[in-house]
Order: C-alpha cells, then structure tokens, then sequence
C-alpha cells in the first residue's frame, strides 16, 4: 500500500479539526461579546456570572442544551424535524473549508472559493424550510416561508455585489482577492473605499441574510412567537443556534476578505508588518462583529413589507447599476492604459 | 487516484438511489429533498471531472433557488396522503402508460446522443474548444461564451427573460377590492398632517375643546 495519498489526507483532516476547534471557540466567544455589547448599550451587565467576567457562559449554555430533553411534537415529521438543524450546523462549518485566515492557511485554496461559499450559503435556505415544515405547525410554517423568501432576496443583492468585487480582482479565489487589494496605500486601498456604496449594501445585505436584528423577522417574537425553532428544544435547538451565529461569522469573514483586505496589516511598513496576518484576521472579522452587535443594538426592527421593498427595489437596482459601471470603468481603465 | 475513484463511486451511487427515492417516495416534500441530494451529487461528480465553475454554479442556481421554489409550491399543495398510500397504479392506471412513454423517449434521446458521441468524430456542428493548458475552468468559459458563443448566449438571455416576463403577465392581476399601502403616501406623511394635538378640558371630551 502506498503513503503518497494517506498522509496529505491525514494532514487535510488535522487542518480541518484545528480549524473547527478555533472556529467554535471563536463562536463561543461571539456569542458571550454579542450579549455583553448589547448589554452595555442597554446599561445591563450582561453575562457576568460562570467563570471570571462570565466568560464561560457560552460553554455552560451548551451543556445546558446538551444534558436537557430533545421533545419531538407528535405531529412532527421525525426524519426531516431531526435533519433540518444538523444541515444547517454542517453547511455553516462547511463554508470555513475555503476561507484564508491568513497568507496559504486555507485549508482548501479553491480556484472557486468565493463561489463555493456563495453557494454554501445559498443552502443555508433549507434548514430553515426544514426545520418549519417539518415542525407540522402554523407559526413555524409561516416563519419559514417568510424567512426563506428573505434569504433568497437578499442573496441576489450579495451576489451582484460579489460580482463586482470579481470584477476589481479578477479572480474567483479568496485569496487572489486579498492579494489583489495589497498595494502600497495600505487600508486605503482596500475595496472598502474603491467600491464604497458596495461595502455598505453588503453589511447590509449580510445582516439581512443571516437573519440579524434589525432583520431576525425570523424570529418576530411578537408576531411568529419565536419563527421557524417553536418546536424545538435542546440538542436541536443548539444546533441552529450554533449554526445561525457560525454563518454570521462567516459572513464577516466574507466582509474582511471581501472589502477590509483580508489578512493584510492595516498599513504595509514595519510596526504593522510584524504581526501575523492571523491576527489582522481576526481583529478585521472581530471588528465587523461589533459592528453586526451595535445594529442590533440600536435599530429596531423592520416591517416585512419594508425589508422586501429595500432589497429588490433599492439594492438590487443599485447594485446591478454598479456591475455595469464598474465594468465599464475597469474597460476603458484597460482601453485608455490606466493601469 | 484511489480516492478519485472511491469519490467517484460514492457520488455515483447515491445520486441514482436518490433519483430513484424522488420517485418512490410517498410524501412529495421528501421526493424534492431527495431530488436536492442528487443535485448535490451531481455536483460532486461535475467537481471530479475537473468542472469547478459547473458544479458550484448548479449548487447555486438548482439547488439554492429553483429547488427552493419547488419546494415551497409542494409544501403548500393540500396532499391527501392517505390517496397516496393506496400507491399510484390502484387509482391511475392511464398514468403508468404515458409514464413509460415519457421514459422511452428519454432513453431513446440519450442512445442517439451517445452514440453521436462515440461514432463521429465532431458530434454536432459545434465542435468541441480546445481548452489552453494554465486557463482555469472559470476563465476557459468565460473566453468562450463571450467570444465564440456570443449571439447564443445573448439569445439564451432572451430566452429566460421572456419566460420571465411571460411568468409575471400571467399571474399579475391588480383586483380592486383588494387594499393596497401606498408606500409613498406612507412616506411623505409629516407629523402635522398625521397628528393633531389638542387641549381637552375636563368632562368636555375632544368636541368641547
């Protein structure tokens, strides 16, 4: 039997544990900054009591879900009821397979990253429409019909956008996209700025798509009673919740990489160089969370109607109008020799 | 190439068990989610012939938004599950004859198809691009459906965009009874038109004021 393909396979299934590891943890932590922020914005406390500062509290949650009774309704269509979550779990881990936490430590450089995320994301879909059908009750059912039909919207917008950030790169691999942003301007230089209307629209967007206040009408408490998870308890219920705040992680992962140059130091000379693209990283996607928490903190929620309204008659025109003129603008740069 | 092979098969096989199951099932909610897991596979298999943008492409468009609106009509179908459990063939005979038809003729087109393929050199009067060796897959369609394939691709756009059009003539209807919000009297409503403040002594009410 030959080694030559055994220890390449061992090596991808070290990466990918290590990255999930870090990835939890980092979600764990997430979920303990996203209440303490909101608490402070509200002069509350906020988790303050497992561990030191109440940092363990993410950790006692979870064996809190893990040790209580799953309840599974009677009417329940049993298979799908158990399958929605555990999709959503799986295909928000499976998004973090492409993305470049730093220069090479992509635990699978894809020629196609950006789409495979794209699409990855796109099926996030399903576990809502499971998890509500399958439920064999109203609220859930309404909740997810109304979910679904958000996410499918929203994601048309993010996709226009993707596109003209592909049109500034040139490229479908995320990290082609980080390396097209380094220039010498430093942060400057980043899409953020160059594709400025963009950036926004896709905050916006991804706080739309991953069903984040001021857009959860998901989980519209006062209408739908808690949206699409009625039925579910425990183990189940962990699992959309971890599965929830895994995509909004990857999605300002999505936004480090996208527009805030990836694993790029804030500027390229040597205070800033030193650190480790890991770092920059982290604190970029870091960042764009708090950010994802403060909306949550200060803007109320929209009405359905609304949120419809703002992304196929606002985003979506606005952002189809870019493609074109960023096209255009990235044609007659090559025409006229501006780059 | 091991694992190529064992992905192959894995792939392979659970696509056609699938396709079989959307079928077989009773319940047409589970015969999409069977169709959605042959998408998945068959993605799988356009990845392992090396067709990247493909597969991620029918991720996204099959998968993410078409298998969506599938699912979302047959969720809402008002199914009389206990007519089904009686099985298709006790209640509509007629159905197995035009069913087989259907499945003649598929099969007869994939043989044709086939066998063009293995028998002539240039299959069709569009012969195969060579693919330039560096080119990613992504950037190798890109180089030819905005070349060569030009015209055919803008009038496969019409094509779509038509059925678009068509699909909304058919199913917009604007009923006058039915009430509907102006969004932009909503919003250019202003407080001194919305709201009146009024000084209300005792025991007079609203009119005495």
């Amino acid at each position: 039997m030959s080694n030559d393909w055994v220890l390449p396979v061992l090596i991808m299934l070290l990466k990918s544990v290590a990255l999930l590891v870090a990835v939890l943890i980092y979600v764990a932590y997430v979920i303990y900054a996203d209440r303490k922020i909101w608490a402070s914005v509200q002069l509350r406390r906020g988790p303050n009591v497992v561990g030191p500062w109440g940092l363990l509290q993410s950790f006692a949650d979870m064996i809190k879900f893990v040790v209580k009774e799953p309840i599974i309704p009677a009417g329940a269509n049993k298979g799908v009821f158990l399958l929605a979550p555990v999709v959503t779990g799986f295909l928000a881990l499976a998004a973090w397979a492409v993305v470049p936490v730093a220069d090479g430590w992509a635990v699978a450089d894809i020629n196609v990253g950006i789409l495979y995320i794209f699409a990855i994301s796109s099926l996030g879909v399903y576990g809502v429409i499971m998890g509500g059908w399958a439920s064999n009750s109203k609220y859930p059912f309404l909740s997810a019909l109304r979910s679904a039909a958000q996410m499918v919207s929203y994601e048309v917008s993010i996709g226009f956008v993707i596109i003209t950030v592909l049109l500034c790169a040139g490229s479908l691999n995320l990290s082609d996209i980080v390396r097209a942003q380094d220039t010498s301007a430093g942060f400057v230089g980043w899409y953020w700025l160059r594709l400025f209307p963009m950036f926004i629209i896709f905050f916006i967007s991804a706080l739309a798509e991953t069903n984040r206040p001021p857009f959860d009408l998901v989980e519209a408490e006062s209408e739908l009673v808690a949206g699409f998870m009625v039925e579910y308890s425990s183990t189940p219920y962990m699992m959309f919740m971890l599965g929830e705040y895994v995509a909004i992680v990857t999605m300002c992962a999505m936004t480090t990489i996208l527009f805030l140059g990836g694993w790029l130091p804030l500027l390229p000379f040597a205070p800033f160089t030193w650190i480790p693209g890991v770092f920059w990283f982290v604190a970029k996607t870091s960042f764009v969370f708090f950010m994802f928490a403060m909306v949550k903190a200060f803007v109320p929620r929209y009405r359905y109607d609304q949120l419809m309204r703002l992304g196929w008659k606002v985003f979506l025109p606005i952002s189809l109008a870019m493609v074109v003129i960023v096209a255009a603008v990235l044609e007659a740069a090559q025409a006229w020799g501006w780059r | 190439m091991l694992l190529t092979a064992a992905f192959f098969w894995l792939f392979a096989i659970v696509t056609i068990l699938s396709a079989i199951a959307v079928v077989t099932a009773r319940n047409p909610v589970h015969s999409v989610l069977f169709l959605i897991l042959a998408f998945v596979n068959a993605a799988g298999l356009f990845l392992l012939l090396g067709a990247e943008f493909l597969a991620m492409i029918l991720v996204v468009v099959y998968v993410g938004a078409v298998a969506v609106l599938f699912l979302f009509v047959v969720m809402m179908l008002d199914v009389d599950f206990a007519e089904l459990k009686k099985g298709m063939m006790a209640t509509q005979p007629g159905l197995l004859v035009v069913g087989l038809a259907v499945a003649a003729v598929v099969v007869i087109e994939l043989v044709m198809v086939m066998g063009g393929w293995l028998h002539l050199a240039q299959p069709l009067a569009v012969g195969g691009v060579p693919l330039s060796p560096g080119v990613s897959n992504t950037q190798a369609l890109g180089l030819v459906l905005y070349t060569r394939y030009f015209y055919l691709f803008q009038a496969a756009g019409f094509v779509l965009l038509t059925a678009m059009i068509g699909a909304i003539v058919l199913t917009l209807r604007h009923k006058p009874e039915v009430k509907r919000q102006s969004i932009e009297e909503q919003n250019a409503r202003t407080r001194s038109g919305a709201i009146e403040i009024v000084k209300v002594r005792s025991r007079t009410g609203v009119e005495g004021a």
